[in-house]
């Protein structure tokens, strides 16, 4: 095919490929960000300069400003052995297949046993209803159920380590579980003291507190 | 590839011609476009990743006696009440007639003053260390092996400076973060977080009142 004589002009690039190329990347990112699960609470979490970041295999508590606790753990399938383990303790409390699957795939939750079945019956709204109006998890010395969860919920995470055959020694450096506590910045310190308190009779001491990043600090500069 | 279609003499792109119309439209924005959702996505996922401070509270809490047997010249505490303002600290141990509370906060010209101060001769060590360790020219690896363990030996030194957080039931939790953060800026590694004795209670409820400081936020709950 005989080239048509182009009149001398500056060389254009035609754009199309390049538009396609990034739209698909576009798409990639978009399909490959987490969702985050609809939190019953927003918790405002003071800042630190800390830049570690949170690890994946958390127990996480989170305190909102009244002290209301929360309690989420990650893993479908601990948050199921978990359940079931809490059946065991509490045969009182009955709960159907779907009930059981709900709460696997369910993120932080607050509510005390006796409203737990409810909750996992009703539909979104209602579900948010209760959110607000829930008083959390009972952490009082004659209902302790938070310690209950904390125990039931390493217990779980164990088992499903085991069945995964993760090792004694790579449970030890980075695949263990780490505890992680995450409080609004004006919740009153004895609150977290509280569940520090019920943490450390269960033989737990180290914490990941949940913060905000905040600008970091050369103090080679200011201590001239 | 788009062809061009050879209409009568088109030097220009992008110009709707008035023979046989054909609309060829430059794409160049669309990238921009493109390239700007993709680079705000790319951030965004990452960005959201929350942080997390590391705090190791002790097995016993009886161990503050054990920590006053410390030499007292190396102690200083920092005593975080009620309200956002109610921050003080002192040096050595509490006398509750002698000891005088000064008031500080999280600025950089508060505690973190007091503690680059008292924390002198272990920070210069750090930056020799950082020197040095840059100078050699190491991987990233080497240098932060290297640097974990030169750093806890410089930090845990016997005549390091440790620092007690104290609080009281009602001090708010961006402080005591605050003040961890403060002591992680300031390379001060021997810590504690303990509550308040009754004599110190009382000391910042008197200085409060002296400073004329507001008092603290009723908390709308109970």
């Amino acid at each position: 095919m005989p080239k048509p004589k182009m009149p001398k002009s500056a060389p254009s690039l035609d754009m199309t490929p390049m538009v396609d190329l990034g739209f698909l990347l576009v798409t990639f990112f978009i399909l490959t960000a987490k969702f985050r699960p609809n939190e019953p609470v927003l918790v405002d979490t003071p800042s630190s300069t800390s830049e570690l970041l949170l690890p994946e295999k958390i127990m996480l508590v989170t305190i909102d400003g009244d002290g209301r606790v929360f309690f989420d753990i990650h893993g479908k399938d601990v948050r199921r052995e978990m359940i079931n383990g809490m059946i065991e303790r509490h045969p009182e409390l009955k709960l159907t297949e779907e009930q059981l699957k709900r709460f696997s795939v369910m993120g932080m939750f607050g509510m005390d046993l006796a409203n737990l079945g409810t909750y996992l019956k009703e539909d979104e709204a209602v579900r948010a209803k209760m959110d607000q109006m829930t008083k959390g998890i009972p952490t009082d010395s004659l209902k302790n159920e938070l310690a209950e969860w904390i125990q039931e919920g390493y217990e779980a995470f164990m088992i499903d380590a085991q069945n995964k055959g993760i090792s004694v020694e790579d449970l030890r450096d980075d695949e263990g579980l780490r505890y992680a506590i995450k409080a609004d910045g004006a919740t009153e310190y004895e609150k977290i003291e509280k569940v520090i308190d019920i943490f450390r009779e269960k033989n737990i001491f180290q914490f990941n507190m949940v913060t905000t990043l905040e600008a970091g600090v050369d103090i080679s500069a200011e201590s001239e | 590839m788009a062809e061009i279609i050879e209409s009568g003499g088109g030097e220009k792109g992008g110009k709707k011609r008035p023979k046989k119309g054909v609309v060829r439209m430059d794409m160049t924005p669309m990238v921009d476009l493109a390239f700007l959702l993709l680079t705000f996505f790319i951030l965004a996922t990452s960005l959201s990743k929350p942080k997390t401070l590391e705090i190791i509270y002790p097995k016993e809490v009886e161990n503050k006696d054990e920590k006053t047997k410390l030499a007292d010249e190396l102690a200083t505490t920092i005593l975080i009440g009620a309200g956002e303002e109610h921050l003080f600290y002192y040096h050595g141990k509490f006398d509750p007639d002698t000891t005088v509370l000064q008031k500080t906060d999280f600025s950089k010209d508060g505690f973190r003053k007091v503690l680059l101060d008292k924390n002198r001769t272990i920070n210069e060590r750090v930056f020799e260390l950082k020197a040095d360790l840059n100078s050699k020219q190491l991987s990233k690896e080497e240098y932060e092996a290297q640097y974990k363990e030169a750093y806890s030996k410089i930090v845990n030194d016997e005549l390091a400076p440790f620092v007690i957080v104290k609080t009281i039931d009602k001090s708010m939790w961006r402080s005591v973060v605050n003040a961890m953060d403060e002591l992680n800026i300031c390379n001060v590694r021997k810590r504690a977080i303990l509550d308040m004795e009754k004599n110190e209670q009382e000391a910042v409820e008197k200085r409060v009142t002296e400073l004329g400081l507001p008092a603290a936020k009723e908390s709308s709950n109970d």
